[in-house]
């Protein structure tokens, strides 16, 4: 990878929820491009992380950018515009159909109008395979269909950067795959995705450097061969141990 | 519903009592059909009154609402106080404070309608910026985040994902407080609004039947509630299959 500005650069950031810390000095920097896997303890601040990207967290003390521009109160529209999210609870919008939940970011977000949005909805659900399922509502589908449309639904906004929050958590085993097959096509394009995630699997395939979390601090950060093998921290390898053998 | 056959096998029962003289609003004759022309011709104002003072009662109750759910203290307790401060005036005390008490202060005339519109919607909206509130903070906050992180702002959020969401869990409450202003609206007639109860009022003084002329009046504001029941829960009924298909 070559050496150019950092996409998204945290810098010495920090967050306490009251007397407890839930982000601890974090320094890192991901280039254009990078598949980053975060794993590590619940409780660990890997959501918080990601969630500070797109503003959906404030932090304390400590500067992140997003392609250059502070992410903070003033900036925030023109970094979400930027930088998608997928969360572990779909977080659809029951009360609008598929093709609906797709179409309201372009429409109401970026200004776009019905006709244009509509093709770009219907593009984006053909490429996560569902393009059958446009008028049916959220709760009509299954587990895997409802995350594979915010899948969509985030990148009808044309970003430059995905979030993913645990997004294989809530649903049933069976469903898993569909998901993650998703996203590792998703990653072949060339997508800069942060990933968190408890599929190890997924992340030996599809990243380019595994972030290890713990207490809110990074422990370690390395690539995947090297830190499914030969994690250095006791941490990790005591994580690994727990999640590999289980 | 099962009960209204049974009440009104009661009321033809009891007619053919020496006490009873429904022939004051027995549409037969010309002198009960004129009364019970007379009566109706409340029932326009009555659903003016009671429809404007909701519409008003709704928006209003929105925009104190809106502030209720700020993380900003000082808006926060502006809603508060409004909600307490107007929740605690009786509607029969308002309404005179509203049609005596105003004009003088301001220097404007109201007239009975918009007198009686205002104190209703005032004191309704109170109990709508609750209503809302509840609503409002029953959507998870993921729905918030989902909406943000596709760009939308504080107030298409609200519009177009929120809001939605929000009506649709407190349209029993909203169809409550319809019912509600509808039988509180009898109460504009103290200050001389020619609605319904009103009317009853009149031709009891000139007929000297009260029981059949009142009972006549409970009647009108039965159906009248019972069409607007049925709509509110026609609506509840559509706008549920849109979600559940």
């Amino acid at each position: 990878m070559t050496e150019t500005a950092p996409i998204i650069q945290f810098q010495q950031v920090s967050k306490h929820f009251d007397a407890f810390q839930v982000l601890k000095n974090i320094n890192l920097s991901v280039q254009k491009g990078e598949r980053i896997v975060i794993c590590g303890p619940s409780g660990s601040g890997k959501s918080t992380l990601i969630r500070c990207i797109n503003g959906l967290e404030t932090y304390g003390s400590g500067d992140i950018f997003v392609n250059g521009t502070r992410v903070e109160a003033a900036g925030l529209a023109q970094v979400r515009g930027r930088v998608g999210m997928v969360f572990q609870q779909f977080n659809l919008f029951p009360h609008l159909t598929v093709i609906e939940n797709l179409m309201l970011g372009p429409m109401r977000g970026k200004g776009m109008g019905a006709a244009a949005a509509r093709k770009i909805a219907e593009a984006y659900l053909a490429r996560v395979r569902i393009p059958e399922q446009a008028d049916k509502y959220p709760r009509q589908l299954s587990g895997g269909q409802q995350q594979r449309v915010a899948i969509a639904r985030s990148l009808c906004m044309d970003p430059e950067i995905m979030l993913f929050d645990e997004p294989t958590s809530a649903l049933d085993p069976e469903m898993i795959s569909e998901v993650l097959d998703v996203m590792a096509e998703l990653a072949e394009t060339g997508m800069t995705m942060l990933v968190v995630t408890h599929e190890m699997g997924f992340a030996r395939r599809v990243a380019d450097r595994m972030v290890f979390m713990d207490f809110g601090e990074i422990v370690e950060v390395a690539p995947p061969e090297q830190f499914f093998t030969a994690p250095k921290s006791l941490r990790a390898q005591d994580f690994l141990q727990k999640i590999l053998n289980h | 519903m099962r009960l209204l056959p049974l009440f009104s096998a009661f009321l033809v029962l009891s007619g053919c009592s020496a006490n009873w003289g429904w022939y004051v609003v027995n549409p037969a004759t010309p002198q009960g059909y004129n009364n019970l022309r007379f009566m109706l011709s409340g029932l326009v104002y009555t659903v003016q009154l009671s429809a404007t003072a909701i519409v008003i009662s709704i928006v209003v109750g929105l925009l104190v609402a809106l502030p209720g759910l700020s993380p900003n203290k000082w808006l926060r307790g502006l809603s508060r106080s409004y909600v307490e401060l107007v929740r605690s005036v009786p509607i029969l005390v308002l309404i005179l404070w509203v049609y005596y008490g105003l004009p003088p202060v301001t220097g404007i005339t109201i007239g009975v309608f918009w007198a009686g519109v205002i104190a209703l919607a005032l004191s309704d909206s109170a109990f709508q910026a609750e209503i809302f509130r509840a609503g409002i903070q029953s959507i998870a906050r993921g729905q918030y985040e989902a909406a943000y992180s596709v760009s939308l702002g504080y107030v298409d959020t609200m519009r177009y994902v929120i809001l939605p969401q929000a009506i649709r869990r407190i349209l029993p409450a909203l169809g409550n407080q319809l019912v509600y202003m509808l039988k509180m609206s009898s109460l504009v007639s103290v200050i001389g609004m020619q609605e319904l109860t009103r009317k009853a009022n009149e031709l009891v003084v000139s007929e000297y039947r009260p029981l059949e002329i009142y009972t006549v009046l409970v009647l009108e504001y039965l159906v009248l509630i019972l069409i607007v029941s049925a709509g509110v829960r026609w609506l509840e009924r559509r706008l549920q299959v849109d979600e559940r298909g």
